[in-house]
Protein backbone atom coordinates (compact mmCIF):
# COMPACT_ATOMS: atom_id res chain seq x y z
CA UNK A 1 0.00 0.00 0.00
CA UNK A 2 1.26 3.44 -0.93
CA UNK A 3 1.77 5.84 1.96
CA UNK A 4 0.19 9.23 1.39
CA UNK A 5 1.81 11.55 3.88
CA UNK A 6 -0.29 14.68 4.33
CA UNK A 7 0.74 15.79 7.81
CA UNK A 8 3.40 18.26 6.73
CA UNK A 9 2.34 20.88 9.26
CA UNK A 10 3.51 18.37 11.89
CA UNK A 11 6.77 17.63 10.15
CA UNK A 12 8.16 17.12 6.66
CA UNK A 13 10.45 14.58 5.05
CA UNK A 14 13.98 15.92 4.62
CA UNK A 15 14.84 16.99 1.09
CA UNK A 16 17.87 15.56 -0.71
CA UNK A 17 19.23 19.10 -0.75
CA UNK A 18 19.07 19.27 3.03
CA UNK A 19 20.56 15.81 3.51
CA UNK A 20 23.42 16.58 1.10
CA UNK A 21 24.09 19.89 2.85
CA UNK A 22 24.27 18.05 6.14
CA UNK A 23 26.60 15.17 5.47
CA UNK A 24 29.93 17.07 5.09
CA UNK A 25 29.44 18.34 8.65
CA UNK A 26 28.83 14.85 9.95
CA UNK A 27 31.93 13.49 8.19
CA UNK A 28 34.74 15.85 7.24
CA UNK A 29 33.95 19.12 9.00
CA UNK A 30 33.48 17.79 12.51
CA UNK A 31 35.34 20.50 14.43
CA UNK A 32 34.08 22.53 17.34
CA UNK A 33 33.62 26.09 16.06
CA UNK A 34 35.02 27.41 19.34
CA UNK A 35 38.39 25.67 18.72
CA UNK A 36 41.22 27.82 17.44
CA UNK A 37 42.73 25.20 15.15
CA UNK A 38 41.98 24.80 11.48
CA UNK A 39 39.44 21.99 11.94
CA UNK A 40 37.47 24.14 14.37
CA UNK A 41 37.74 27.32 12.34
CA UNK A 42 36.50 25.56 9.21
CA UNK A 43 33.37 24.68 11.14
CA UNK A 44 33.11 28.25 12.41
CA UNK A 45 33.26 29.57 8.85
CA UNK A 46 30.52 27.17 7.80
CA UNK A 47 28.20 28.50 10.52
CA UNK A 48 28.86 32.11 9.65
CA UNK A 49 28.31 31.35 5.99
CA UNK A 50 24.99 29.71 6.84
CA UNK A 51 24.03 32.64 9.09
CA UNK A 52 24.58 35.15 6.29
CA UNK A 53 22.60 33.09 3.80
CA UNK A 54 19.82 32.38 6.28
CA UNK A 55 19.54 36.08 7.20
CA UNK A 56 19.20 37.10 3.57
CA UNK A 57 16.20 34.80 3.11
CA UNK A 58 14.11 36.72 5.65
CA UNK A 59 15.77 40.10 4.94
CA UNK A 60 17.64 40.23 8.24
CA UNK A 61 21.20 41.10 9.14
CA UNK A 62 23.42 38.07 9.97
CA UNK A 63 24.00 39.51 13.45
CA UNK A 64 20.27 39.30 14.06
CA UNK A 65 20.13 35.49 13.66
CA UNK A 66 20.60 33.12 16.60
CA UNK A 67 20.53 29.41 15.89
CA UNK A 68 18.56 27.30 18.39
CA UNK A 69 17.57 23.66 18.85
CA UNK A 70 13.97 24.14 17.66
CA UNK A 71 11.15 26.59 17.12
CA UNK A 72 9.85 26.08 20.65
CA UNK A 73 13.20 27.10 22.11
CA UNK A 74 13.24 30.23 19.96
CA UNK A 75 9.70 31.12 21.13
CA UNK A 76 10.54 30.45 24.78
CA UNK A 77 13.69 32.55 24.66
CA UNK A 78 12.07 35.46 22.82
CA UNK A 79 9.04 35.67 25.11
CA UNK A 80 10.95 35.39 28.36
CA UNK A 81 13.63 37.80 27.24
CA UNK A 82 11.14 40.45 26.12
CA UNK A 83 9.02 39.97 29.24
CA UNK A 84 11.92 40.24 31.71
CA UNK A 85 13.43 43.21 29.89
CA UNK A 86 10.02 44.90 30.02
CA UNK A 87 9.76 44.16 33.71
CA UNK A 88 13.02 46.07 34.30
CA UNK A 89 11.08 49.15 33.14
CA UNK A 90 8.08 48.23 35.26
CA UNK A 91 6.11 46.74 32.37
CA UNK A 92 4.13 43.63 33.27
CA UNK A 93 1.54 43.35 30.52
CA UNK A 94 1.65 41.06 27.48
CA UNK A 95 -0.72 40.89 24.51
CA UNK A 96 -1.18 37.64 22.58
CA UNK A 97 -3.99 35.60 21.04
CA UNK A 98 -6.17 32.69 22.11
CA UNK A 99 -4.94 30.37 19.38
CA UNK A 100 -1.16 30.48 19.64
CA UNK A 101 0.97 27.34 19.52
CA UNK A 102 1.58 25.76 22.92
CA UNK A 103 5.23 26.84 22.78
CA UNK A 104 3.87 30.37 23.18
CA UNK A 105 0.71 29.69 25.23
CA UNK A 106 2.40 27.56 27.87
CA UNK A 107 5.28 30.03 28.23
CA UNK A 108 2.74 32.84 28.71
CA UNK A 109 0.86 30.77 31.31
CA UNK A 110 4.11 30.43 33.25
CA UNK A 111 4.82 34.15 32.94
CA UNK A 112 1.33 34.79 34.33
CA UNK A 113 2.24 32.71 37.37
CA UNK A 114 5.34 34.88 37.74
CA UNK A 115 3.16 37.99 37.94
CA UNK A 116 2.73 39.08 34.31
CA UNK A 117 -0.73 39.92 33.05
CA UNK A 118 -1.61 38.52 29.63
CA UNK A 119 -4.43 39.70 27.35
CA UNK A 120 -5.42 36.86 24.99
CA UNK A 121 -7.11 38.49 22.02
CA UNK A 122 -10.16 36.60 20.76
CA UNK A 123 -9.96 35.22 17.26
CA UNK A 124 -12.66 35.78 14.64
CA UNK A 125 -14.79 32.94 13.33
CA UNK A 126 -12.55 32.83 10.27
CA UNK A 127 -9.42 32.50 12.42
CA UNK A 128 -7.98 36.01 12.18
CA UNK A 129 -6.99 38.80 14.53
CA UNK A 130 -6.72 42.44 13.44
CA UNK A 131 -4.18 45.20 13.98
CA UNK A 132 -7.02 47.27 15.50
CA UNK A 133 -7.57 44.59 18.16
CA UNK A 134 -3.88 44.68 19.00
CA UNK A 135 -3.83 48.49 19.08
CA UNK A 136 -6.79 48.63 21.47
CA UNK A 137 -5.14 46.10 23.81
CA UNK A 138 -1.85 48.01 24.18
CA UNK A 139 -1.39 49.72 27.56
CA UNK A 140 1.38 51.97 28.87
CA UNK A 141 2.76 48.93 30.72
CA UNK A 142 2.70 46.53 27.75
CA UNK A 143 6.08 44.84 27.50
CA UNK A 144 5.49 42.48 24.60
CA UNK A 145 3.07 41.52 21.86
CA UNK A 146 3.11 38.02 20.39
CA UNK A 147 0.95 37.03 17.43
CA UNK A 148 1.64 33.97 15.30
CA UNK A 149 2.39 34.51 11.62
CA UNK A 150 0.22 31.60 10.46
CA UNK A 151 -1.79 29.19 12.55
CA UNK A 152 -0.54 25.62 12.69
CA UNK A 153 -3.97 23.97 12.70
CA UNK A 154 -6.24 26.05 10.50
CA UNK A 155 -3.50 27.71 8.44
CA UNK A 156 -4.83 31.26 8.66
CA UNK A 157 -2.28 33.99 7.89
CA UNK A 158 -2.44 36.95 10.24
CA UNK A 159 -1.99 40.59 9.15
CA UNK A 160 1.53 40.63 10.57
CA UNK A 161 2.76 43.70 8.72
CA UNK A 162 -0.11 45.85 10.07
CA UNK A 163 0.21 44.40 13.57
CA UNK A 164 3.96 45.02 13.42
CA UNK A 165 3.37 48.64 12.42
CA UNK A 166 1.03 49.13 15.39
CA UNK A 167 3.62 47.67 17.77
CA UNK A 168 6.45 49.73 16.29
CA UNK A 169 4.41 52.92 16.64
CA UNK A 170 3.66 52.10 20.27
CA UNK A 171 7.29 51.14 20.93
CA UNK A 172 6.38 47.65 22.12
CA UNK A 173 8.46 44.58 21.26
CA UNK A 174 6.68 42.43 18.64
CA UNK A 175 7.33 38.69 18.54
CA UNK A 176 5.85 36.30 16.01
CA UNK A 177 5.91 32.52 15.94
CA UNK A 178 6.58 32.06 12.22
CA UNK A 179 7.20 28.31 12.35
CA UNK A 180 4.40 27.58 9.86
CA UNK A 181 5.13 30.58 7.67
CA UNK A 182 8.85 30.74 6.92
CA UNK A 183 9.62 28.68 3.84
CA UNK A 184 5.93 28.60 2.89
CA UNK A 185 5.02 32.25 2.28
CA UNK A 186 7.29 35.27 1.80
CA UNK A 187 8.51 36.63 5.14
CA UNK A 188 10.45 39.90 5.33
CA UNK A 189 11.27 40.89 8.89
CA UNK A 190 11.98 44.51 7.95
CA UNK A 191 8.89 45.16 5.85
CA UNK A 192 6.78 43.22 8.37
CA UNK A 193 8.01 45.34 11.32
CA UNK A 194 9.02 42.25 13.30
CA UNK A 195 11.28 42.45 16.36
CA UNK A 196 11.53 38.74 17.17
CA UNK A 197 10.64 35.72 15.05
CA UNK A 198 10.88 31.96 15.58
CA UNK A 199 11.71 29.45 12.83
CA UNK A 200 11.84 25.65 12.77
CA UNK A 201 13.78 23.72 10.11
CA UNK A 202 11.74 20.53 9.95
CA UNK A 203 8.65 22.35 8.70
CA UNK A 204 10.31 23.05 5.35
CA UNK A 205 12.13 19.77 4.62
CA UNK A 206 15.04 20.53 6.93
CA UNK A 207 16.10 18.33 9.85
CA UNK A 208 14.50 18.12 13.29
CA UNK A 209 16.46 19.52 16.21
CA UNK A 210 17.35 22.90 14.73
CA UNK A 211 15.65 26.26 14.56
CA UNK A 212 16.43 29.94 14.64
CA UNK A 213 15.50 33.11 16.43
CA UNK A 214 15.62 36.43 14.66
CA UNK A 215 16.07 39.33 17.08
CA UNK A 216 16.21 42.83 15.63
CA UNK A 217 19.30 44.91 16.33
CA UNK A 218 18.68 47.06 19.39
CA UNK A 219 16.14 44.69 20.96
CA UNK A 220 17.79 43.19 24.04
CA UNK A 221 18.04 39.40 24.07
CA UNK A 222 18.81 37.39 27.18
CA UNK A 223 20.43 33.98 27.04
CA UNK A 224 18.04 31.10 27.70
CA UNK A 225 20.73 28.45 28.01
CA UNK A 226 23.79 29.54 29.98
CA UNK A 227 27.28 28.25 29.35
CA UNK A 228 29.81 29.04 26.65
CA UNK A 229 30.00 32.12 24.47
CA UNK A 230 28.32 30.59 21.42
CA UNK A 231 25.85 32.69 19.40
CA UNK A 232 27.40 35.87 20.78
CA UNK A 233 26.61 34.83 24.37
CA UNK A 234 22.91 34.45 23.62
CA UNK A 235 22.74 30.67 23.27
CA UNK A 236 25.32 28.42 24.90
CA UNK A 237 26.01 24.92 23.64
CA UNK A 238 28.22 23.59 20.85
CA UNK A 239 26.54 24.48 17.58
CA UNK A 240 24.58 21.91 15.57
CA UNK A 241 26.55 22.66 12.43
CA UNK A 242 25.10 19.87 10.31
CA UNK A 243 21.59 20.94 11.30
CA UNK A 244 22.28 24.62 10.69
CA UNK A 245 23.79 23.92 7.25
CA UNK A 246 20.87 21.67 6.31
CA UNK A 247 18.26 24.15 7.57
CA UNK A 248 19.84 26.92 5.54
CA UNK A 249 19.99 24.82 2.39
CA UNK A 250 16.39 23.70 2.88
CA UNK A 251 15.19 27.26 3.34
CA UNK A 252 17.10 28.48 0.30
CA UNK A 253 15.43 25.77 -1.74
CA UNK A 254 11.99 26.47 -0.28
CA UNK A 255 12.29 30.20 -1.01
CA UNK A 256 13.65 29.66 -4.53
CA UNK A 257 10.84 27.21 -5.34
CA UNK A 258 8.10 29.19 -3.63
CA UNK A 259 6.45 30.67 -6.75
CA UNK A 260 6.07 27.18 -8.23
CA UNK A 261 5.24 25.24 -5.05
CA UNK A 262 2.83 27.86 -3.81
CA UNK A 263 0.78 27.66 -7.02
CA UNK A 264 0.89 23.86 -7.03
CA UNK A 265 -0.05 23.51 -3.36
CA UNK A 266 -2.90 25.99 -3.67
CA UNK A 267 -4.29 23.95 -6.51
CA UNK A 268 -4.11 20.70 -4.49
CA UNK A 269 -5.57 22.50 -1.47
CA UNK A 270 -8.47 24.10 -3.32
CA UNK A 271 -9.45 20.93 -5.14
CA UNK A 272 -9.45 19.02 -1.86
CA UNK A 273 -11.49 21.68 -0.06
CA UNK A 274 -14.08 21.80 -2.84
CA UNK A 275 -14.32 18.02 -2.89
CA UNK A 276 -14.61 17.58 0.87
CA UNK A 277 -17.20 20.33 1.19
CA UNK A 278 -19.51 18.11 -0.87
CA UNK A 279 -19.81 15.88 2.20
CA UNK A 280 -23.07 16.99 3.88
CA UNK A 281 -22.68 18.86 7.17
CA UNK A 282 -19.02 19.57 6.73
CA UNK A 283 -17.21 22.88 7.01
CA UNK A 284 -13.86 24.42 6.25
CA UNK A 285 -12.14 25.83 9.32
CA UNK A 286 -10.27 29.09 8.84
CA UNK A 287 -10.46 31.79 6.21
CA UNK A 288 -10.45 30.40 2.70
CA UNK A 289 -8.19 33.06 1.18
CA UNK A 290 -5.90 34.23 3.99
CA UNK A 291 -4.61 30.71 4.28
CA UNK A 292 -1.35 28.80 3.96
CA UNK A 293 -1.04 27.23 0.49
CA UNK A 294 -0.80 23.70 1.91
CA UNK A 295 -3.42 23.70 4.69
CA UNK A 296 -6.86 22.10 4.69
CA UNK A 297 -8.81 21.83 7.94
CA UNK A 298 -12.36 20.46 7.92
CA UNK A 299 -14.99 19.39 10.41
CA UNK A 300 -17.48 16.61 9.77
CA UNK A 301 -20.47 16.62 12.06
CA UNK A 302 -21.47 13.52 14.02
CA UNK A 303 -18.08 11.80 14.13
CA UNK A 304 -14.95 11.88 16.25
CA UNK A 305 -11.59 12.68 14.69
CA UNK A 306 -9.45 9.88 16.07
CA UNK A 307 -11.53 7.17 14.43
CA UNK A 308 -11.30 9.09 11.18
CA UNK A 309 -7.49 9.26 11.45
CA UNK A 310 -7.11 5.56 12.27
CA UNK A 311 -9.29 4.48 9.37
CA UNK A 312 -7.47 6.81 6.97
CA UNK A 313 -4.17 5.45 8.29
CA UNK A 314 -5.40 1.94 7.53
CA UNK A 315 -5.70 3.14 3.92
CA UNK A 316 -2.21 4.62 3.97
CA UNK A 317 -3.29 8.24 4.47
CA UNK A 318 -1.41 10.00 7.29
CA UNK A 319 -3.26 13.09 8.50
CA UNK A 320 -4.01 14.89 11.76
CA UNK A 321 -6.98 15.96 13.89
CA UNK A 322 -7.78 18.39 16.66
CA UNK A 323 -10.06 15.95 18.46
CA UNK A 324 -9.76 15.46 22.22
CA UNK A 325 -8.63 11.88 21.77
CA UNK A 326 -5.66 13.02 19.74
CA UNK A 327 -4.82 15.90 22.07
CA UNK A 328 -4.56 13.63 25.11
CA UNK A 329 -7.18 15.62 27.03
CA UNK A 330 -10.96 15.72 27.12
CA UNK A 331 -11.10 19.03 25.32
CA UNK A 332 -10.71 19.32 21.59
CA UNK A 333 -8.16 21.70 20.07
CA UNK A 334 -7.97 25.16 21.65
CA UNK A 335 -7.68 26.60 18.14
CA UNK A 336 -11.01 25.16 17.00
CA UNK A 337 -12.67 26.30 20.23
CA UNK A 338 -11.10 29.78 19.78
CA UNK A 339 -12.80 30.20 16.39
CA UNK A 340 -16.10 29.46 18.11
CA UNK A 341 -16.75 25.84 17.15
CA UNK A 342 -18.91 23.91 19.63
CA UNK A 343 -17.11 21.02 21.33
CA UNK A 344 -19.25 18.46 19.50
CA UNK A 345 -18.18 19.80 16.12
CA UNK A 346 -14.54 20.41 17.05
CA UNK A 347 -14.16 16.71 17.94
CA UNK A 348 -14.75 15.79 14.30
CA UNK A 349 -11.89 17.69 12.71
CA UNK A 350 -9.37 16.65 10.08
CA UNK A 351 -6.21 18.50 9.09
CA UNK A 352 -4.54 17.71 5.80
CA UNK A 353 -1.28 19.55 5.15
CA UNK A 354 0.48 19.04 1.83
CA UNK A 355 4.07 19.41 0.72
CA UNK A 356 5.70 19.61 -2.69
CA UNK A 357 6.03 15.81 -2.56
CA UNK A 358 2.25 15.36 -2.82
CA UNK A 359 0.46 14.90 -6.12
CA UNK A 360 -2.94 15.21 -7.74
CA UNK A 361 -3.26 11.43 -7.34
CA UNK A 362 -2.91 11.89 -3.58
CA UNK A 363 -5.84 14.31 -3.64
CA UNK A 364 -7.84 11.76 -5.67
CA UNK A 365 -7.12 9.07 -3.07
CA UNK A 366 -8.09 11.35 -0.18
CA UNK A 367 -11.28 12.41 -1.95
CA UNK A 368 -12.13 8.75 -2.38
CA UNK A 369 -11.32 7.71 1.19
CA UNK A 370 -12.63 10.53 3.39
CA UNK A 371 -16.29 10.48 2.28
CA UNK A 372 -16.37 6.67 2.71
CA UNK A 373 -14.79 6.77 6.15
CA UNK A 374 -17.03 9.64 7.29
CA UNK A 375 -20.12 7.75 6.10
CA UNK A 376 -18.94 4.59 7.84
CA UNK A 377 -18.38 6.36 11.16
CA UNK A 378 -21.63 8.31 10.89
CA UNK A 379 -23.48 5.07 10.31
CA UNK A 380 -22.45 3.84 13.77
CA UNK A 381 -22.72 7.21 15.53
CA UNK A 382 -25.64 7.82 17.90
CA UNK A 383 -24.97 11.55 17.51
CA UNK A 384 -25.45 11.34 13.77
CA UNK A 385 -28.61 9.28 14.26
CA UNK A 386 -30.06 11.93 16.57
CA UNK A 387 -29.17 14.65 14.05
CA UNK A 388 -30.74 12.75 11.18
CA UNK A 389 -33.90 12.02 13.13
CA UNK A 390 -34.19 15.69 13.97
CA UNK A 391 -33.82 15.03 17.71
CA UNK A 392 -30.80 17.32 17.61
CA UNK A 393 -30.21 20.32 15.42
CA UNK A 394 -27.38 20.31 12.94
CA UNK A 395 -24.70 22.76 14.02
CA UNK A 396 -22.95 22.86 10.65
CA UNK B 1 -0.36 1.91 14.81
CA UNK B 2 1.47 1.23 18.01
CA UNK B 3 -0.96 3.24 20.12
CA UNK B 4 -3.36 0.28 20.25
CA UNK B 5 -3.09 -3.49 20.54
CA UNK B 6 -3.93 -5.62 17.52
CA UNK B 7 -7.15 -6.67 19.27
CA UNK B 8 -8.25 -3.07 19.68
CA UNK B 9 -7.50 -2.37 16.02
CA UNK B 10 -9.37 -5.52 15.00
CA UNK B 11 -12.47 -4.54 16.99
CA UNK B 12 -12.19 -0.96 15.76
CA UNK B 13 -11.81 -1.74 12.08
CA UNK B 14 -14.21 -4.74 12.13
CA UNK B 15 -16.56 -3.90 14.97
CA UNK B 16 -18.98 -6.66 16.01
CA UNK B 17 -22.67 -6.00 16.67
CA UNK B 18 -22.86 -2.53 15.15
CA UNK B 19 -26.37 -1.27 14.64
CA UNK B 20 -29.70 -0.87 16.36
CA UNK B 21 -32.51 -3.14 17.48
CA UNK B 22 -35.83 -1.53 16.60
CA UNK B 23 -37.85 -3.52 19.17
CA UNK B 24 -35.16 -3.52 21.83
CA UNK B 25 -36.15 -4.56 25.35
CA UNK B 26 -33.57 -2.27 26.93
CA UNK B 27 -31.61 0.73 25.66
CA UNK B 28 -28.75 2.44 27.48
CA UNK B 29 -26.99 5.62 26.43
CA UNK B 30 -24.04 7.14 28.31
CA UNK B 31 -21.43 9.84 27.75
CA UNK B 32 -21.85 13.15 25.99
CA UNK B 33 -20.82 14.58 22.66
CA UNK B 34 -19.13 17.55 24.33
CA UNK B 35 -16.50 15.21 25.75
CA UNK B 36 -16.25 13.25 22.55
CA UNK B 37 -17.79 9.91 23.58
CA UNK B 38 -21.34 8.60 23.40
CA UNK B 39 -22.27 4.93 23.57
CA UNK B 40 -25.72 3.51 22.96
CA UNK B 41 -26.44 -0.16 23.63
CA UNK B 42 -29.58 -2.05 22.52
CA UNK B 43 -30.55 -5.33 24.20
CA UNK B 44 -32.95 -8.06 23.20
CA UNK B 45 -33.81 -10.12 26.27
CA UNK B 46 -35.58 -13.45 26.49
CA UNK B 47 -36.18 -15.22 29.78
CA UNK B 48 -33.53 -13.18 31.52
CA UNK B 49 -30.94 -13.95 28.84
CA UNK B 50 -29.42 -11.44 26.40
CA UNK B 51 -30.30 -12.98 23.06
CA UNK B 52 -29.11 -10.08 20.93
CA UNK B 53 -27.13 -6.89 21.44
CA UNK B 54 -26.21 -4.00 19.16
CA UNK B 55 -24.36 -0.75 19.65
CA UNK B 56 -23.85 2.70 18.19
CA UNK B 57 -20.87 4.72 19.31
CA UNK B 58 -19.60 8.23 18.68
CA UNK B 59 -16.02 8.29 19.84
CA UNK B 60 -12.43 7.39 19.27
CA UNK B 61 -10.98 4.06 18.18
CA UNK B 62 -10.86 2.64 21.69
CA UNK B 63 -14.45 3.69 22.40
CA UNK B 64 -15.65 1.80 19.34
CA UNK B 65 -13.44 -1.21 20.14
CA UNK B 66 -14.63 -1.24 23.78
CA UNK B 67 -18.28 -1.20 22.66
CA UNK B 68 -17.63 -4.01 20.24
CA UNK B 69 -15.80 -6.17 22.78
CA UNK B 70 -18.33 -5.50 25.54
CA UNK B 71 -21.23 -6.57 23.32
CA UNK B 72 -19.36 -9.76 22.45
CA UNK B 73 -18.77 -10.49 26.14
CA UNK B 74 -22.46 -10.24 27.13
CA UNK B 75 -24.12 -11.79 24.11
CA UNK B 76 -26.01 -14.95 25.11
CA UNK B 77 -25.35 -14.33 28.81
CA UNK B 78 -27.93 -14.13 31.61
CA UNK B 79 -28.51 -10.56 32.85
CA UNK B 80 -27.00 -11.35 36.27
CA UNK B 81 -23.79 -12.36 34.57
CA UNK B 82 -23.78 -9.35 32.24
CA UNK B 83 -24.08 -7.14 35.30
CA UNK B 84 -20.82 -8.52 36.66
CA UNK B 85 -18.92 -7.33 33.57
CA UNK B 86 -16.31 -4.79 34.63
CA UNK B 87 -14.49 -2.22 32.56
CA UNK B 88 -11.27 -4.01 33.49
CA UNK B 89 -12.55 -7.19 31.91
CA UNK B 90 -13.37 -5.30 28.72
CA UNK B 91 -9.91 -3.71 28.64
CA UNK B 92 -8.20 -7.03 29.36
CA UNK B 93 -10.15 -8.78 26.62
CA UNK B 94 -8.79 -6.12 24.27
CA UNK B 95 -5.22 -6.90 25.43
CA UNK B 96 -5.16 -3.60 27.28
CA UNK B 97 -5.92 0.05 26.56
CA UNK B 98 -3.60 3.04 26.95
CA UNK B 99 -4.06 4.63 30.41
CA UNK B 100 -5.76 7.74 29.05
CA UNK B 101 -8.24 5.55 27.15
CA UNK B 102 -9.42 3.45 30.09
CA UNK B 103 -12.49 5.68 30.42
CA UNK B 104 -13.70 4.16 27.14
CA UNK B 105 -14.00 0.76 28.81
CA UNK B 106 -15.79 2.40 31.76
CA UNK B 107 -18.27 3.85 29.31
CA UNK B 108 -18.91 0.39 27.85
CA UNK B 109 -19.60 -1.09 31.28
CA UNK B 110 -21.91 1.80 32.12
CA UNK B 111 -23.78 1.60 28.83
CA UNK B 112 -24.58 -2.06 29.44
CA UNK B 113 -25.75 -1.36 32.99
CA UNK B 114 -27.90 1.51 31.74
CA UNK B 115 -29.52 -0.77 29.14
CA UNK B 116 -30.24 -3.50 31.72
CA UNK B 117 -31.65 -0.94 34.15
CA UNK B 118 -33.88 0.37 31.34
CA UNK B 119 -35.18 -3.16 30.79
CA UNK B 120 -35.86 -3.64 34.53
CA UNK B 121 -37.62 -0.27 34.75
CA UNK B 122 -39.76 -0.89 31.69
CA UNK B 123 -40.86 -4.29 32.95
CA UNK B 124 -41.35 -3.36 36.60
CA UNK B 125 -38.67 -5.81 37.70
CA UNK B 126 -37.33 -5.07 41.18
CA UNK B 127 -33.56 -4.67 41.50
CA UNK B 128 -30.86 -3.67 43.91
CA UNK B 129 -30.35 0.06 43.26
CA UNK B 130 -26.73 -0.11 44.47
CA UNK B 131 -25.96 -2.15 41.36
CA UNK B 132 -26.72 0.88 39.22
CA UNK B 133 -24.66 3.86 40.32
CA UNK B 134 -25.07 7.02 38.25
CA UNK B 135 -22.87 6.87 35.18
CA UNK B 136 -19.79 9.05 35.23
CA UNK B 137 -19.98 12.34 33.44
CA UNK B 138 -16.59 12.51 31.82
Amino acid sequence: MKTIYVDNAATTAMSDTAINAMTPYLKEVYGNPSSLHTVGQTAKEAIEDARARFARLINADPKEIYFTSCGSEADNQALRSAAYNGLKKGKKHIVSTAFEHHAVLHTLKKLEKEGFEVTYLPVSESGLVTAEQVERAIRPDTALISVMYANNEIGTIQPIREIGAVCRKAGVVFHTDAVQAVGHIPVDVKADNIDMLAVSAHKFHGPKGVGALYCRKGVPLNAFIDGGAQERNRRAGTENIAGIAAMTAALEEACANMPRTSAKLKSLRDRLIDGLLKIPHSRLNGDRDKRLPANVNMCFEGIEGEGLLLLLDARGICASSGSACTSGSLDPSHVLLAIGLPHEVAHGSLRISFSDYNTDEDVDAILQAVPEVVAYLRNMSPVWEALEKGEKEHLI
Amino acid sequence: MALYSEKVMDHFTNPRNVGKIDDADGIGEVGNARCGDIMKIYLKIDNGVITDVKFNTFGCGSAIASSSMATELIKGKPLEEALTLTNKAVAEALDGLPAHKMHCSVLAEEAIRAAIKDYYDKNGIAYDKSQFPDPHED
